[in-house]
Parts: structure tokens; C-alpha cells; sequence
């Protein structure tokens, strides 16, 4: 009986909206694939940068993503937040050089960074970028891990909210960096040039290669030379580079919460104490 | 001599030298001090006052902003970017005046809500209804241009698209978008002007804030019975008994402020918000911030063309319908009763509505092609029927039972 109501009732409805129940054509999301939430030592509350793990994101960025991406919006001198002293990172800048002038003759000249320069971008202009990349401009990474963040749908985004997930974009990078796939079925046709990740943010295919493979960057400090180790290390020293000051506000954070929550149980005790003077005075 | 009305009697020489000249102190005694309101409003009836916190926490963060702001479309995103990175406490105030429009407007909608519950927008207080349905519209301007100024790829396709609103308009359409944009495509014009009115907008809504304020004291609060005072006995100075309640619910959402700002301050953000501006790109799925949503729902829901009118000209007709309607409302709800209170079946309609608000704000998150758009059109249909039908004709409906006073309500709690 019920099931026959509902038939009709649907009939009804699907007749009085028209095409309107017709599904829209199904589209597709990218990614693909949702980034897995990882470990980090930044997450939650309490999260701190591990000085050990930038440094080693620092060296990954140097070696490899700075031949392509920019990383315009840091100086050297911020390196100091990554515990180098700054002997280690006058010598480090002037391994880069950088165009200035015009000097007292009029000249462009190319002379080695100094610690109040910012890191130099690898391309003079966006045209030269996209020239030598096959036609996609490498982005600056200065801020790539905060303009990357995979949005979560309900009800994730609501749980984040208690959670303090914050590591959206560094879980995107890692993911991406170690989501290549070589192995394609033979549905899916990637245009030459570009390669399979079904991790990237906006489409099936990216136009960089894959750029890490285990044993690619020698380590000093003993930590495994794998390509998940290398996507973690640089994920966080991205991370580091779009959100610098993030100890800091944590840490003001913790002292205005607590100060915040014991003004507001003082409060409370006043308001008790107020109100029941007022009720006192007016029992008549 | 001017004759002295009122419990305020200065105390010092200077007070008394001031009262005869300019009586600031008597102001402040008179409409804070000895201001009396119903002694029954409950925590509700705080976020006035949180608003104005919020508007002075806008407009001190906000010059703060300015003066580090370069209105140049080359350096804009820069400009920002470095006051925070290498600023003097650059990091605490970006995100403190970008989270602080977010909970501005968190208050706002409690605020409207907490309104339209009790019914204070019936008379005699449609002159506050109005002033504050023009704070709200006030305020969604500067936010949206305020948006607009930190010339990110998403506020960048944002003001394209709501300067092809205005196109929309027909005879005056181009001449506003390019007043608007100050030519004919989004460029250096256009982050001027809209600098110099995102800075010229909040000195408007402190005018109009002050107008709300006085038309307040004029009438009196209402207060969640929606009866009117009828004797001293039940109303109480607002300094201590109501003010210690506003304090308390102050550092309460202060708490949740504090909680977004230090710890996830990009969480009611876009993520492109954080990629300079490219005029020549459009970001995939281009998403207003949250307190606008609805209303995109709204534009988004009109598909269809309604005779000659075409469908982007009527969408933005409902857009613009959706925000005008609220001007109506004291006098689209014919209800003698103010209170949802007393009244079980507008009560229900209420919740029913303010559903339709988040699921319509749900949907305007949503990409186009992901929920059918039949969705978005009942949203739209049942946020005009709840203002042009059930306001005015349910209370043909209603048998409402009504208590004598506040004081009878009251005695019946305890």
C-alpha cells in the first residue's frame, strides 16, 4: 500500500517539476582522488615546525623545484626561522644570482643574493616559463601549500572545525608529488607532454613530471633518501613558506584562549552574584 | 538655565563645567546607565552589542590594513602579502580583519534572526527594522569590495561577475558596470574606487548605527515575550543586570573569534584567495564568501527566462528582490502577536525558513553541475513564499493565546 502512495506521489512530483528530476550529466571532481590525511608535526593545536624536516625541504626545494618554481615571497634572511646562523646564510644566498642595477654606468649586472634578497624566480618572465614548459607557467610556491587545500565535503568540514585540521594543503602536496601513475589503462588518453595524477587539483593530467624519485637528493642527517620521505620534507618546508608566522599566532592563540576562558568564568561568577542580589530585592 | 531632566547629577567640576556646555556625560548616564530595558531579554539580545564590538575591531584592524595597502592591481596582492609576512604584528592583523568580517557577519545573522523570532520588527519598531536592513546591506557592500581588495584570483572572477550583474540591469546596465568598474574591463580603476569606498563605507554604517541606536532608545527594547513594558516592575537598569549578560556572551564568542583567528584563520576562506589575480584566468568554480551564498543560490536558481524578461536580468531581479523584501517586512507580517512565542504555527514556519537559509547557502557551495538546480529553485520559492505569503496570511490562520504581561510570564517560569 505504502510502496503504491510513494509510486504515485513520485509520479506526481516527477510530472508537476517536469524534467526537473532528470540527474544532471554526472561531473567529474578533481582530484580524483581526495589526499589522505597525514602526520605532521605542525598539526593541531600544539603543532611546531620540525627545524630538521625544513631544512631538508629547503634542500629538496633547491634542488629541484627552484629549476622551475619561484618562491618570490621569501628573502634568505627568513631562512634564520629554519635555525641556520648568518654565516650559513650569507654563503647559501650567494649561491644565487640576482640582476640588479642599472650601476653608475647605466648597466643591468648580475651580482650573488645577499640575505635581504628573496629567492630569484628561475624564469625572466611568464612567456619565458611557459615557453620552457611546455605551455604551463609553473606556479610560485611561496604560498602554494594555502592555495592548494582540497575542500572536504560535509560533514568533514564540520568535524575539521573541532579537529584544527589545518594541513589540507601539505596533505595535497604530498599526495601529489608520490601520486604519479605510470601504469594507464587503455581508457585513459593523457595528451603527450603531460602526465597522470589523479591527485591534481584541477584536471586528470599535469603538465609537470614527476619530480622525485627515491635517492634523488642526498640527506646528511641519516633521514630515509625515498621519495615519500622527499614529498613530506618539502611539503612541510612549503608549509613553512606560505604560513611563517604560524607558531607565533598558536602561541598567542594558547595565552588570549586561556585568558578568555577565565575572564569569562570570572564573568559568570558576577553575574551570578549580581543577579541575585536583584532577586534578593525584588522577592516581595 | 536649562532645566535638568533625569537621575544624572554631575559629581566633579569638570562634569558639572561640561554639563552646561556640552553634556556628553549626561548622554552616556541617561542612554547606558540609566537605560532601562525588560528584565527578561535573554543572551540573544547581546549581539547588538557584539556588532558594534566587531564594527570597531573592523574599523581599528582596517586602517591598520590601509596603511599598509597598496591600491595598485601590480603590488595589491603583494603589498598585503608582505605587511603580514614582515610587518609589525602584520600576521596577527590580516587575518584578524579577514576572520573579524566573518564573525561580524556571524552576529549579524543571529542579530536579523533573533529579530525576526521575537517579532521586533512590528511596530513601533520598523524604523529600527529598516535602519538595520540597511546596516546589513551596507555591510555586505564593504565586505564584498573589502574582498575584492586583496586582488586574488578569486576576487578578481568575483567582481567580474558582479559587475555583469549590474550589466544585466536594462538602459542604465552598461553605464553601472562601467561607473562600476571604472571601464570597461576590471583593471587599476576599478581597485581604486573601490579602495576609496571599501575605506569611505564603514564611517557610513557608524552613521547609520548610531540612527538604529537612537530609533532603540526611542521605542524601547523588545524583548522575548514581544509584550510591551507595563510597569517599572519589570524592567531593570542596564548597568549592572543587562550589561554583565552582554559582557559574558561577548567574551563567549570572543572565545570562537579566538578559536578561528590563531588557529584556522584560512578556514572560512577560499583557498584561491591565496593566488594573485590574473585577469587573463578564471579559477574552476568561482564561490562568493559564505555569508553571500544564499542569495548566489538565488541568482544561480533562475534558469528559465520569464517572458521577455531573460534569465540573467530576472536572476539578478530575485537577487535583488531577496535583500529589497526585507524593507517590507514590518508590514508583510500582519501578526498582532510579535513573539514566535505565542505563536505555534509561524514558529514552525520560522524554522522552516531559516533551514531554507542554510540549505540554499549549502547549495551556492556547491558546484553547478553537482545538484540539480530544481533544488536551488524550491530554496528560492519558499524563501519568497515564507515573506510574500505565510508573513501576511498566517495569521488569518493563527489562534494565538496571549499572557497579560511580562510580569505573568515571568511568575510562571518560577
Amino acid at each position: 500500500m505504502i510502496n503504491i502512495i510513494v509510486y504515485f506521489t513520485g509520479m506526481g512530483l516527477s510530472i508537476f517539476w517536469g524534467t526537473g528530476f532528470t540527474k544532471a550529466e554526472v561531473s567529474i571532481h578533481y582530484p580524483l582522488v581526495r589526499p589522505q590525511q597525514q602526520k605532521w608535526s605542525f598539526s593541531g593545536p600544539f603543532g611546531v615546525y620540525d627545524r630538521a624536516q625544513l631544512q631538508r625541504g629547503l634542500k629538496v626545494y633547491t634542488e629541484i623545484c627552484a629549476t622551475c618554481h619561484s618562491l618570490k615571497f621569501v628573502a634568505f634572511h627568513n631562512l634564520r626561522a629554519l635555525n641556520y646562523d648568518e654565516q650559513e646564510i650569507k654563503s647559501f644566498s650567494n649561491q644565487f644570482a640576482i640582476k640588479d642595477g642599472p650601476n653608475e654606468e647605466g648597466n643591468i649586472f648580475t651580482r650573488p643574493a645577499n640575505p635581504t634578497d628573496h629567492f630569484p624566480a628561475p624564469f625572466a618572465n611568464d612567456i619565458q616559463a611557459a615557453f620552457a614548459n611546455n605551455g604551463a607557467i609553473p606556479s610560485d610556491l611561496s604560498l602554494i601549500a594555502r592555495a592548494r587545500a582540497v575542500p572536504r565535503p560535509f560533514p568533514n568540514c564540520l568535524t575539521d572545525i573541532l579537529k584544527n585540521y589545518t594541513t589540507a594543503g601539505a596533505d595535497y602536496i604530498h599526495a601529489l608529488l608520490t601520486g604519479y601513475e605510470t601504469t594507464l589503462s587503455l581508457e585513459q588518453k593523457i595528451s603527450a607532454g603531460k602526465w597522470y595524477n589523479p591527485f591534481f587539483i584541477s584536471g586528470e593530467s599535469i603538465a609537470m613530471a614527476p619530480p622525485l624519485y627515491d635517492g634523488r637528493i642526498v640527506y646528511d642527517d641519516g633521514s630515509p633518501q625515498t621519495r615519500d620521505q622527499y614529498a613530506r620534507d618539502i611539503a612541510a618546508f612549503l608549509t613553512w613558506t606560505a604560513d611563517p608566522h604560524m607558531e607565533t599566532r598558536k602561541k598567542y592563540g594558547l595565552r588570549v584562549i586561556i585568558f578568555l576562558t577565565l575572564y569569562t568564568g570570572l564573568i559568570f561568577f558576577v553575574k551570578r552574584r549580581i543577579w541575585a542580589d536583584y532577586d534578593k530585592g525584588h522577592r516581595s | 538655565m536649562i532645566k535638568e531632566k533625569g537621575t544624572y547629577r554631575p559629581k566633579t567640576r569638570c562634569s558639572r563645567f561640561l554639563n552646561h556646555r556640552l553634556p556628553f556625560p549626561r548622554l552616556i548616564h541617561d542612554s547606558i546607565i540609566k537605560y532601562y530595558v525588560p528584565k527578561n531579554l535573554n543572551y540573544f539580545y547581546t549581539f547588538g552589542c557584539i556588532l558594534i564590538l566587531m564594527l570597531t575591531s573592523q574599523i581599528l584592524t582596517g586602517i591598520v590594513m590601509a596603511m599598509h595597502y597598496v591600491p595598485d592591481v601590480g603590488s595589491a596582492f603583494e603589498s598585503r602579502e608582505h605587511f603580514m609576512r614582515s610587518g609589525r604584528y602584520g600576521w596577527l592583523f590580516g587575518p584578524w580583519h579577514a576572520v573579524g568580517s566573518s564573525f561580524f557577519f556571524i552576529a549579524v545573522y543571529i542579530h536579523l534572526a533573533r529579530s525576526l523570532y521575537y517579532g521586533s520588527h512590528k511596530s513601533p519598531r520598523e524604523i529600527v527594522w529598516i535602519l538595520g536592513v540597511f546596516i546589513y546591506l551596507t555591510m555586505m557592500a564593504t565586505a564584498f569590495i573589502g574582498h575584492v581588495l586583496a586582488w586574488s584570483m578569486i576576487s578578481a572572477a568575483e567582481v567580474s561577475i558582479a559587475a555583469g550583474l549590474f550589466r544585466a540591469m536594462p538602459l542604465v546596465g552598461s553605464w553601472l558596470y562601467e561607473t562600476l568598474l571604472g571601464g570597461y574591463s576590471i583593471g587599476q580603476p576599478t581597485l581604486n574606487r573601490f579602495y576609496v569606498v571599501h575605506s569611505l563605507l564603514p564611517f557610513v554604517l557608524v552613521f547609520l548605527i548610531v540612527l538604529h541606536i537612537w530609533a532603540v532608545h526611542m521605542v524601547g527594547q523588545n524583548n522575548p515575550t514581544g509584550l510591551d513594558v507595563q510597569s517599572e516592575r519589570e524592567t531593570i537598569p542596564f548597568v549592572p543586570y543587562a550589561a554583565i549578560k552582554y559582557v559574558f556572551t561577548i567574551s563567549i564568542f570572543l572565545i570562537f573569534f579566538a578559536w578561528f583567528l590563531f588557529y584556522m584563520p584560512d578556514y572560512m576562506s577560499h583557498a584561491d584567495h591565496h593566488i594573485q589575480a590574473d585577469i587573463f584566468r578564471t579559477p574552476q568554480h568561482v564561490v562568493p564568501e559564505w555569508y553571500f551564498l544564499p542569495f548566489y543560490t538565488m541568482l544561480r536558481a533562475i534558469t528559465f527566462d520569464v517572458g521577455p524578461l531573460e534569465s540573467t536580468l530576472f536572476g539578478v531581479m530575485v537577487l535583488t528582490g531577496s535583500l529589497l523584501i526585507l524593507l517590507f517586512v514590518p508590514w508583510l507580517d500582519r501578526s498582532q502577536v510579535r513573539s514566535a512565542r505565542f505563536r505555534p504555527l509561524y514558529r514552525i514556519c520560522y524554522w522552516l525558513f531559516i533551514v531554507d537559509v542554510i540549505f540554499l547557502g549549502w547549495l551556492g557551495s556547491q558546484s553547478v553541475n553537482d545538484v540539480d538546480v530544481i533544488w536551488s529553485q524550491i530554496g528560492t520559492a519558499f524563501y519568497f513564499i515564507f515573506f510574500l505569503i505565510i508573513m501576511p496570511y498566517l495569521p488569518r490562520f493563527e489562534k494565538n493565546w496571549l499572557p497579560a504581561s511580562i510580569e505573568e510570564v515571568i511568575h510562571q517560569k518560577k
